[in-house]
């Protein structure tokens, strides 16, 4: 399945390695805080409301 | 109903929560048929060997960082007109995702020129605006982080924006003025005799219309963070005031 | 107008500091440049009028969280943002009065620090001209950078941050015109392109400090 690469074999899976581990690393980073602040909303809004 | 109407905050989150699924699907799709298209089932460049997948990447995300200026600098106007909170917050959730974009051309850049320019790194004119950019994404970034009160930093941040284009603008052809350089001229282009080969062209417009998704669905996802944290923040100071 | 720029004027010079500071601080970066890249008179002088510039501007940068801050502490900038005369011009105020004691000084002593980097002789009348005309547009755009982060505790490495790339252009015509006139060859179009951008920043720049001012203070 693997295609032939050739000489530059290092250069091209290198820049795509990179490549998708910066967007993982992006869209990993905006998942979390996205579920941390969602959880910490959702805390803070059924404690108001106890507290009403 | 106008455009206008999603400038209000609980109007955009119902919108944007029914959009994201769809679009962050799309966005995988896309980027991936794009990206597995173009590296497992194209032929190589007769000059360029296999090097030339990497412009799967490269295109895209230089495409992106470019954009996602404009779009900031959009926004910012609009917070700095008509104060719409949303406008200012997907400004904000925009920048990270630039640096990204802007990380990435530059990366596979460097990957890409080593071996056909024998270096890693030219002080080429694009090569060297597009550094300059990643310094404005940095010093945008870091303003929002410095400043405490949202609004101000919202102000200062779009003032920022407004400025930092007209020099990012003069830097562009103050560095073509400065040096010549090594990069081809535009791979994409309608003129058919300009843009790369057909077999690269229709992967590569894929892929970029995968990245375009993305970083819709990116944005959509961290406008929505910001907006939350906002409430968020303006809860935990009510509740403090009673 | 002319009563702020006397004030700053003195203010500058009475508090030491910032007045000799810059001024020390190029001296230093043009010592230090020979002991980094060696002292072979034909690197130095092919080199000389670059290093002068990024010297002439990393003074200017380490001079300009003072244009602000000191008003901000005590109290005196909220008075001048309710005063009569616009905000637009205090900017422009605060901008020329720190050409005067950082750009202008910076432009009368590189000569002398060209000579120690063994500037050719060609070189001297554009290194000058070219610093006397750029130093005004790093004066105009510090003075925005540091409106920018005027509210801002230790917002000194931010500034730099903020600042730098938007010396971009500057630098690179305003090197251009003293390294090609220290050549030997036609400088005309980087000189005025240098002109352009320092008209410009002068003109505008100020309503974007304004605008930040009046966005940090409140």
């Amino acid at each position: 399945m693997m295609p032939e690469l050739g000489k530059y074999a290092a250069t091209v899976l290198s820049a795509y390695g990179i490549s998708l581990v910066l967007l993982a690393g992006l869209i990993a980073f905006s998942l979390w805080r996205s579920v941390r602040v969602r959880r910490a909303l959702a805390e803070q809004e059924a404690r108001m409301q106890r507290h009403d | 109903m106008s455009i206008w109407e999603y400038a209000n905050p609980k109007r955009f989150m119902q919108t944007s929560g029914a959009l994201l699924p769809w679009v962050s699907i799309a966005a995988v799709i896309l980027t991936v048929a794009g990206l597995v298209w173009g590296f497992f089932f194209t032929p190589d460049d007769y000059r360029q060997g296999s090097t030339v997948k990497i412009i799967y990447l490269h295109v895209p995300s230089a495409m992106m960082a470019i954009n996602i200026w404009i779009m900031m600098l959009v926004t910012s106007i609009i917070w700095l007109v008509r104060r719409h909170h949303v406008s200012a917050l997907a400004a904000k959730a925009a920048a990270p995702i630039g640096l990204t974009m802007t990380l990435i051309a530059l990366v596979t850049g460097a990957f890409w020129g080593q071996p056909m320019w024998g270096t890693w790194w030219a002080w080429d004119p694009r090569l060297t605006a597009f550094l300059i950019l990643f310094l404005f994404y940095l010093g945008y970034i870091a303003l929002w982080e410095a400043i405490e009160s949202p609004d101000g930093a919202a102000d200062l941040t779009s003032i920022l924006c407004i400025v930092g284009s007209v020099f990012a603008l003069l830097s562009r052809y103050a560095v073509l003025f400065w040096n010549q350089g090594l990069h081809q001229g535009a791979s994409l282009s309608m003129d058919k005799r300009e843009h790369v080969a057909d077999v690269f062209w229709l992967p590569l417009l894929v892929s970029i219309a995968g990245f375009v998704l993305g970083f819709v669905a990116l944005m959509l996802l961290r406008t929505r963070t910001e907006i939350r944290s906002r409430r968020l923040r303006a809860l935990e100071a009510r509740e403090r005031m009673s | 107008m002319i009563a702020l720029l006397l004030r700053d004027l003195r203010l500058s010079v009475r508090s030491g500091g910032g007045f000799g500071l810059g001024l020390a601080f190029f001296l230093l970066v043009a010592t230090l440049v020979p002991f980094g890249v060696g002292a072979e008179a034909a690197v130095l002088s092919r080199i000389a009028s670059g290093i002068l510039w990024v010297g002439a501007l990393l003074a200017c940068l380490l001079s300009l969280d003072r244009i602000f801050a000191l008003d901000h502490e005590d109290g005196s900038l909220d008075l001048l943002a309710t005063a009569p005369i616009p905000l637009e011009g205090v900017a422009a105020v605060k901008a020329a009065a720190h050409w005067i004691v950082t750009g202008l000084p910076l432009t009368l002593i590189a000569p002398v620090l060209g000579v120690l980097l063994s500037l050719p002789g060609a070189g001297y009348a554009p290194l000058v001209l070219s610093l006397l005309l750029g130093t005004p547009a790093l004066s105009a755009i510090g003075t925005f950078g540091a409106a920018l982060t005027v509210g801002v505790r230790r917002g000194g490495l931010l500034m730099s941050l903020l600042v730098l790339p938007l010396y971009v252009p500057t630098l690179i015509f305003g090197a251009e015109v003293a390294r090609r006139g220290a050549a030997g060859l036609d400088n005309s179009t980087a000189l005025l392109m240098l002109g352009g951008i320092t008209a410009g920043t002068m003109a505008l720049l100020p309503f974007a400090s304004a605008a930040a001012i009046r966005a940090g203070l409140r």
